[in-house]
């Protein structure tokens, strides 16, 4: 039963969605499972909240390996979630004065806009930020032209690098006009306009046939990985 | 010479790279530029708008792409604010409200003449991925009810008459992954025929090609998109060369260029080394 009934509104839902794409009769009963769905989306983050804090919690309790990293994500979300909830630093707006929680939870000057402006954005922008070092340092080291295919793939990288910058545009000046195509600006968009947009079509084509195929055994039910391990 | 590369340390790199990006930022370099064919058809895409138009603008990006994304999703807003375009502002990630706020607030501070509801409205953070668009594109009330403060499309004269978004004139989409553009292409623009145009991170950018000019009316791709895009803005609207936020990725070219030229110097010393000690039997 614990795995039956998953499988019903999985396939019930999945026939419904793909009726409703190809009869515009059906349209409505898409629309309403898609309504459906967005509500358990919705739901999906309490329940994501609750697993987050009884993984981490076990973790702490355990004093298993980096359980204080598990102590800082609990109380960061924590934190996070009370001055969101109650609106901390929420100052009332000027159509109702008398309500204190009338106002968004992310006003600008609020503790949640704090929080966001002054901690998650600088953080999120550093660690992106880190991969220019790291990419550096990589290619340094690993970037090699051991064999034909790595000596093609380092053209590219240095044609599509330099077509990426003022450089780039730049060659057009010095180069004759049948001849602009050299430039390295020019060659970057043949790259990825020909070579780049070939290879990609032929995958995206691949991993939808991939896809349907995988979608039909889902709502068959032949294939229930997706339920987790158990029985009936 | 050899030992020395052979045997850098990486700190060397870094500080290296640190001074290639930092450098041009300090001193304020900047380089003009030249569209790509797929620029001009996005910035022809916007251009080609008569007044009035229905804007769809789908800010799929969080602060850890804001570095790359943000000034291309600023100059599409400058764009539709100087052509007096329609605005709706609406994103599918969870981090996405407040970078939306940073257009609404360029809106509110550069072009103080469009008023909120009327010219543009803030659709705000909906949940559930894909399934938002699907909704959108058949009925909206059933995934929008009311604007990110609340207030019922009903009561705002740009949503009251909306029932769907299949008759807006072009969607415009940031993105910086799932979901993104690829759904907003998937689930709205090829079944109902929207005109559509979209700005994504350099990774996504070769995954995103196949879907030009076909599904996607032009690409951007990354701050080099952006920066070109910037260039035909500043060409057809001068007035903006005065504002200096509205140059923002041309500004961010000179890191980019430096930091680049010094990735390509890092490959060939190391292929230099690599070869070296290959004859020398180091390898």
């Amino acid at each position: 039963m614990k795995r039956t009934v998953p499988i019903v509104i999985a396939a019930a839902t999945g026939f419904v969605l793909i009726v409703s794409s190809f009869i515009p009769l059906t349209e409505e009963w898409g629309s309403a499972a898609m309504q459906w769905f967005n509500i358990l989306a919705a739901i999906a983050f309490v329940l994501g909240g609750s697993n987050l804090l009884r993984m981490n919690l076990q973790k702490i309790s355990d004093r298993r390996l980096g359980w204080g990293y598990a102590a800082v994500t609990l109380v960061a979300f924590l934190v996070t979630l009370f001055v969101g909830l109650f609106k901390v630093g929420v100052q009332p707006t000027e159509s109702f004065p008398t309500y204190a929680w009338a106002a968004p939870y992310n006003q600008e000057g609020s503790f949640l806009w704090w929080l966001f402006e002054y901690m998650y954005k600088p953080l999120q922008a550093t660690m992106f930020s880190l991969l220019a070092f790291f990419i550096a340092s990589a290619a340094f080291r690993a970037f090699r032209a051991k064999n034909p295919e790595a000596i093609a793939l380092l053209a590219t990288a240095f044609i599509v690098l330099m077509g990426r910058t003022y450089v780039g545009g730049l060659m057009r000046e010095f180069l004759p006009e049948r001849l602009e195509w050299l430039s390295f600006d020019a060659m970057t968009n043949y790259i990825m306009s020909v070579f780049n947009l070939a290879g990609m079509r032929a995958i995206t084509i691949g991993i939808a046939l991939g896809v349907a195929s995988t979608s039909l055994k889902v709502l068959l039910g032949v294939d229930r990985s997706y339920l987790g391990a158990g029985d009936d | 010479m050899y030992e020395f590369f052979k045997t850098l340390d990486r700190r060397w790199i870094f500080l290296l790279m640190l001074i290639a990006v930092g450098l041009p930022i300090l001193r304020g370099w900047q380089f003009p530029e030249r569209p790509s064919p797929m620029v001009q058809s996005v910035f022809d895409a916007i251009e080609s708008l008569p007044e009035g138009s229905q804007v769809w603008m789908a800010y799929d990006y969080d602060p850890g792409s804001q570095g790359e994304l943000h000034p291309m999703a600023l100059a599409f807003t400058r764009h539709c604010a100087l052509k007096k375009l329609k605005m709706y502002y609406m994103t599918l990630w969870p981090q996405g409200p407040p970078m939306i706020q940073k257009n609404v607030d360029v809106l509110r501070n550069e072009f103080p003449d469009l008023q909120y509801g009327v010219d543009y409205v803030n659709l705000g953070y909906r949940p559930g991925y894909e399934g938002p668009i699907k909704l959108a594109v058949t009925d909206l009330r059933k995934t929008i009810a009311a604007d990110v403060d609340g207030k019922s499309l009903n009561d705002l004269p740009m949503t009251k008459g909306l029932k769907n978004i299949q008759n807006v004139d072009l969607i415009i989409n940031v993105s910086a992954g799932y979901p993104g553009t690829k759904e907003w292409v998937l689930y709205a623009a090829t079944p109902y025929n929207i005109s559509s145009v979209a700005g994504c991170t350099g990774v996504q950018a070769p995954y995103l090609y196949p879907y030009v000019p076909q599904q996607l009316n032009g690409l951007l791709g990354a701050i080099k998109g952006a920066a070109e895009y910037e260039f035909l803005l500043l060409e057809a609207y001068p007035q903006l060369r005065e504002n200096p936020e509205a140059q923002e990725a041309l500004r961010r070219m000179g890191p980019q260029l430096l930091a680049h030229l010094v990735l390509i110097a890092l490959i060939v010393i190391g292929n230099v080394i690599y070869f070296v000690g290959r004859r020398r039997g180091d390898v």
